[in-house]
């Protein structure tokens, strides 16, 4: 959005009529982008230092993605539940939602991680009789924070949905539930779905503090690679190459999606939120 | 059919939105309620489907209290049909989903079934063509006519209208109203908040009045309209009719 928008307004421009040349609305960040990825690229497949860092940390990619994916889904979860408890009639419900939120998003993630990884996890498990990995239990934690801030990306997007909406619904008699799941949800999705890619892109780049917990995605590969051979410029170099790959890509997919949902089944844009 | 004993509604404990409210609505009558804004026509209209709740009094649609804990109020939404304003389509479903929701989720109809009774209901407000179109497509008069037809897909006994046609372009306010004039010839129970005085005459069986809360005046529409009873009636006509 932002950026369609910057298009438009002419700033700075002195002859305020004309239609901007092609060279000033061109998007060369991308060209930029590109370029620097095939130079890391070149490097990596011609140079033998650049290319033994590469073997030994693209292995961490499968625990990468995996902590990424499963602390997601968790998050959604405990984000959609947290998120509708906050609009709950129920004031416990809503207290303990609104509990759960302002205490996570008071705390920095690396200490959390600590805390609650190497403290509460732990006193839970031993509570409750059960054992999860250092990789499980940092990924639980992940998924503990960003649920706290998809929460409030649920509650807003429901929120702008307007009250009439639901009186309309209610009124032919629809439960609160039906109408929520059938009326609700369904347009709220339209505010929802973007900022959730970019919670999304967030957690596979913070999976990176798995590492602290000895937990061997490509982060902490590319730690014990630089460490034991001193390749400090090699070993950073490929694991910055492959984290701008996966959230670029992921960017442009989220991108491709965001479009597709923008736009009605004419394929016209449509004006979001009127009606 | 509709009956309203001692209603009262107060907001934030000092806004006395209604107070002390008797209505009596028969079977197949149209009652037009007029008043200025924030008279509390709306909330008389919305206690009826208990999107507010009461403060006070009781309200009995077919012998069943609304205010009643066991009474089920889905049940009795569902039986009462409620066009707004603003008509409140569903933007994110066709005409046809529009209507055919609430069929299939609270009367358990089958998917024909209830495209079958949406087509006749389309038909009956004059636009089938509009099936598949969505609500940001169609006019203003045409999406209202969508709502009038969604609520009555639900065939309920009581419409509950709350300034249909007061959000409408003026070319757009005949094909409303025309359509609820053909509503109450065939004998619908209607509660009707309106300022369209032709509607009022040509099909209501009684007005009326009300101003801070309470009912000032109510009587056949021709009498409150040309032989109020009550200064503030008058004085309400003369601002609306220039
Ligand atoms: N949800 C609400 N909260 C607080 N005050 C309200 C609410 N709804 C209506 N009111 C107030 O109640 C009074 C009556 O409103 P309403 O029934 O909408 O009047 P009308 O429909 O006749 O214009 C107004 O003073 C209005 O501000
Ligand atoms: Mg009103």
């Amino acid at each position: 959005m932002a950026k369609s928008q910057g298009k438009k307004e002419n700033r700075g421009r002195k002859n305020l009529s004309d239609t901007p040349a092609w060279w000033d609305t061109f998007p060369w960040w991308g060209i930029a982008i590109v370029a620097i990825l095939l130079w890391m690229g070149y490097q990596i497949v011609t140079k033998d230092s650049y290319d033994l860092a590469w073997e030994r940390v693209i292995p961490g990619i499968r625990i990468t993605i995996t902590a990424t994916l499963q602390a997601f889904a968790i998050a959604l979860a405990l984000g959609l539940l947290a998120g509708m408890g906050q609009l709950s009639r129920n004031v416990f419900s809503r207290n303990l939602a609104r509990t759960y939120v302002e205490f996570i998003r008071g705390i920095p993630i690396l200490p959390l991680i600590f805390t609650v990884a190497l403290v509460l996890l732990p006193q839970i498990q031993d509570a409750l009789g059960f054992k999860l990995s250092f990789q499980m239990r940092a990924t639980v934690t992940l998924a503990f924070i960003y649920g706290a801030y998809m929460a409030e990306i649920f509650r807003g997007g429901i929120q702008s949905i307007a009250a009439g909406q639901v009186e309309a619904g209610r009124s032919l008699g629809l439960s609160r539930r039906q109408t929520m799941n059938s009326i609700v949800l369904p347009q709220a999705m339209r505010a929802i779905i973007p900022p959730l890619g970019n919670d999304f892109i967030a957690i596979l780049k913070d999976t990176s503090l798995l590492s602290v917990l000895g937990v061997l995605e490509i982060t902490q590969r590319a730690r014990q690679f630089s460490a034991s051979t001193f390749k400090f410029r090699e070993g950073y170099f490929v694991l910055a190459f492959i984290y701008l790959v996966l959230t670029l890509g992921l960017s442009l997919l989220l991108g491709l999606l965001e479009r597709r949902m923008t736009r009605d089944d004419r394929g016209v844009r449509s004006n979001r939120g009127i009606d | 059919m509709i009956s309203i004993k001692n209603l009262s509604k107060t907001f934030n404990k000092n806004i006395h939105a209604v107070r002390n409210v008797d209505l009596e609505i028969d079977e197949g009558e149209v009652v037009v309620i007029v008043g200025p804004s924030g008279s509390g026509k709306s909330t008389v209209l919305r206690c009826i489907n208990r999107l507010e709740v009461p403060t006070e009094g009781s309200i009995a649609i077919d012998g069943v209290e609304l205010t009643d804990p066991k009474c089920n109020i889905d049940e009795i939404r569902a039986e009462v049909g409620m066009v707004f304003q603003q008509f409140n389509l569903f933007p994110h479903l066709t005409v046809m989903d529009n209507i055919c929701l609430a069929q299939r989720k609270v009367r358990g109809k089958s998917k024909s079934e209830a495209n079958e009774m949406a087509m006749k209901q389309l038909l009956r407000v004059g636009i089938p063509d509009k099936a598949d179109s969505y609500p940001r497509q169609l006019s203003g008069g045409q999406q209202q006519r969508v709502a009038i037809a969604r609520s009555l897909s639900m065939e309920p006994k009581i419409m509950l209208f709350d300034e249909p046609t007061s959000a409408l372009d003026p070319e757009m306010v005949k094909e409303v109203l025309d359509v609820m004039l053909e509503l109450a010839s065939e004998g619908m129970t209607m509660a009707v908040v309106t300022h369209e005085m032709g509607f009022a005459k040509a099909a209501g069986d009684r007005l009326v009045f009300m101003d801070e809360g309470m009912i000032v005046e109510i009587g056949p529409p021709n009498k409150v309209f040309e032989n109020p009873e009550e200064q503030r009636t008058k004085d309400f006509f003369d601002k609306i009719l220039y």
